[in-house]
């Protein structure tokens, strides 16, 4: 299996706090990946230090079949080199509508002048269609996107990166505030994403990952404590004591 | 979506059938072709108006749409004004310099009719050379090329340092007032080749139109600045209606998240504030042959600041908002200020509109913003029932400082 994402001795210190600690991570190019961890292990740092937005102090970030570092490129050119991140409160547009926020996610040209040029054909309205079916907001389309229930707005966002047929999908915590019909919906989707990329999820809530059924990776103090299947990480010793055993 | 771009967007062919209805009426009405009702200075008022609500709708596109809050379009304005002016001055003094050496013995050469422009023009401020800023002004064209490359250069220069640090918020709009006011502050000097704060005059007489009479030279502007506005409001109600539309409403509501989608936010928020520049600029140029006169004060750092205070009280975020707001409050303003408001006796204290209007606009900015965040435009919001979705006040954007849900619309 070849690798799609290679982090290696990544470590961030904010105002003398390390939250991540000389953290190294794989992910190859089919796999879906569920990270745990306890409040404040560094989950989301990490997603922030893979997309761009936060600067690692020391470490590589390596990606792809070119091997090129994330680490030089703005968080715009590493969306487009295909890493998609859903975000853990859910940020959608909520001024404009539905089909306006899939419409803006949908992989093509990003540029000021094709956007400004840009209408859109019958073939982009009908995948927005369709990956509006694939979320559940098939009859939403029109409404603004503010009005609709939080669990609707995470799927919206998943829409979203879907729509941006990313090559790595950044997942973090996805079910947060769904009913249980809804999860397993989500679980559905982000299994079905996995077949043809690479997906990442961050996760609390153990049932969900069980139901992922991957491999597990348990942060904690910025470090990766275990990795493997979930039986096999929540029977080890130490994640016991710093998460699971609280 | 097959639908035309009117149908969809039925306020934009309102708005333009209100504005050619509006220029008809005026030139009814005038002294050049009209019943003589409106007085030529009106007439010149009104066409003034019509450059005002072009820079607002500028504005709106870059505030309202963008969430850039720049407090520096009016310099853009004053720009596009003082390239158009030192044609209009070169020529016009050559035309003078010209005529009255036409009756001396030796013709002049054409260093002493130049040397005789020179004298003219900066004998105010002590000199006599031609500034190297003034290489092209015998040439229409290029002084017309000036009006948009200098605000767009500008703009571009400004811009491009300032997103790429990622300056937003109040310090961009700090920054935005810095530039205007050093830009000011450098035409005060005497050695800008600008003539200081003399600034340039006489531009309302257009050369080689001596004959010609006011009356209809400000109806022929009253109408350019129709044209300008009218062409301005199609141009940004296209470039707001489609995905770019969407990309920049995105940035103003959240910046990163469009980041994360593979948009580079500060592209685009360079290529909006070099339009709006360019169209800020172009306004100007037909603003300040209607005034007569530009000098620095123009561009003191406040004009941009009533700029924004228009486009607010307006309505922000729609563009017929703006052109509202700047027609509104600049007309009400320039009724105030010119003292045919009877004062009002209280005993103790006379109210004297000419210096209490600025307190009353201060206040009406400050109630707007607390109660009206939709502006006068949200009448229009009222009267068709449209209501915002009810969130019970919560926040529409993940940050704060984001749109409250009575500003979202559309
Ligand atoms: N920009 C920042 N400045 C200072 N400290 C930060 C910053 N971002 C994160 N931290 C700190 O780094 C640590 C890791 O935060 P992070 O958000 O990655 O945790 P998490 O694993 O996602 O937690 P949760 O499960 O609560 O989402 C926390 O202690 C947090 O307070
Ligand atoms: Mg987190």
């Amino acid at each position: 299996m070849s690798t799609l994402l290679e982090v290696s001795g990544v470590s961030v210190t904010f105002d003398g706090f390390r939250a991540i600690n000389n953290l190294s991570f794989q992910i190859g190019k089919a796999e879906l990946r569920a990270i745990i961890g306890p409040n404040g292990a560094g989950k989301t740092t990490f997603m922030d230090i893979v997309t761009g937005k936060t600067r690692p102090d020391t470490g590589r970030v390596i990606w792809g079949d070119k091997s090129v570092s994330l680490l030089k490129m703005s968080e715009a050119q590493i969306a487009r080199a295909g890493v998609g991140r859903k975000f853990q409160r859910p940020t959608v547009f909520e001024d404009q509508s539905v089909f306006d926020n899939l419409l803006l996610a949908l992989k093509k040209d990003r540029g000021p002048f094709p956007v400004l040029f840009y209408r859109s054909s019958a073939r982009d309205r009908e995948r927005v269609e369709e990956l509006a079916g694939e979320i559940g907001l098939a009859d939403q389309l029109p409404r603004k996107s503010g009005e609709l229930s939080h669990g609707q707005k995470q799927w919206l966002e998943i829409g979203m990166l879907l729509a941006q047929d990313p090559q790595l999908l950044l997942v973090d915590e996805p079910a947060a505030g769904m009913t249980l019909e809804e999860r397993e919906h989500t679980t559905d989707l982000l299994v079905q994403a996995a077949k043809t990329r690479a997906v990442v999820v961050v996760e609390h809530d153990m049932e969900f990952v069980r139901r992922l059924n991957c491999k597990v990776t348990v942060l904690h103090e910025g470090a990766v404590l275990a990795e493997g299947g979930l039986d096999h990480v929540t029977a080890n010793k130490d994640v016991i004591d710093v998460y699971l055993g609280r | 979506m097959t639908r035309s771009f009117f149908a969809r967007h039925p306020s934009v062919l309102v708005f333009i059938a209100c504005l050619a209805f509006f220029t008809l009426l005026v030139t009814i009405l005038s002294e050049g072709l009209g019943i003589g009702v409106i007085s030529t200075s009106f007439v010149k008022t009104l066409g003034k108006t019509l450059c005002l609500c072009l820079v607002a709708i500028a504005m709106d596109l870059v505030w309202g749409y963008a969430g850039i809050l720049s407090l520096g379009h009016m310099a853009f304005f004053g720009l596009g004004g003082y390239m158009i002016g030192m044609w209009l001055m070169y020529e016009r003094t050559r035309d003078i310099v010209v005529t009255s050496l036409a009756d001396v013995e030796i013709p002049p050469t054409p260093q002493e009719i130049s040397d005789a422009i020179g004298n003219q023009i900066f004998g105010v401020v002590g000199s006599s050379d031609f500034p190297a800023v003034w290489a092209f002004a015998p040439s229409l064209p290029a002084q017309l090329a000036l009006v948009v490359l200098v605000p767009g250069l500008l703009a571009l220069v400004f811009g491009w340092l300032a997103f790429r640090s990622r300056v937003t918020g109040v310090y961009l709009s700090i920054l935005t007032q810095a530039m205007t006011l050093a830009l000011a502050l450098y035409l005060f000097q005497n050695d800008s080749g600008l003539r200081g704060n003399n600034g340039l005059s006489g531009l309302q007489n257009l050369p080689g139109a001596d004959t010609i009479p006011q009356s209809l030279i400000s109806l022929w502007f009253l109408w350019g600045s129709a044209l300008a506005l009218g062409l301005g409001y199609l141009l940004l109600a296209w470039v707001v209606s489609g995905k770019f539309g969407s990309v920049i409403r995105g940035i103003r509501d959240d910046e990163a998240r469009v980041r994360f989608l593979g948009y580079s936010v500060e592209g685009y928020k360079l290529f909006v504030f070099v339009l709006t520049a360019v169209i800020a600029g172009i306004a100007g140029a037909l603003y300040y042959p209607q005034a007569g006169i530009i000098n620095p004060a123009e561009l003191a750092p406040i004009a941009s600041v009533y700029l924004a205070v228009w486009v607010a009280i307006g309505g922000r975020g729609r563009l017929y908002g703006a052109v509202i707001g700047a027609a509104f409050v600049s007309l009400v303003s320039t009724w105030f200020t010119s003292g045919q408001v009877p004062p009002v006796d209280l005993g103790f204290y006379t109210i004297n509109w000419v210096d209490w209007w600025q307190v009353v606009l201060g206040l009406s900015f400050v109630l707007v913003t607390i109660y009206a965040p939709k502006g006068i435009a949200g009448l229009f919001d009222l009267a068709a029932g449209r209501f915002p979705p009810r969130r019970h006040g919560a926040a529409l954007g993940p940050d704060d400082g984001a749109l409250r849900e009575k500003e979202a619309e559309e």
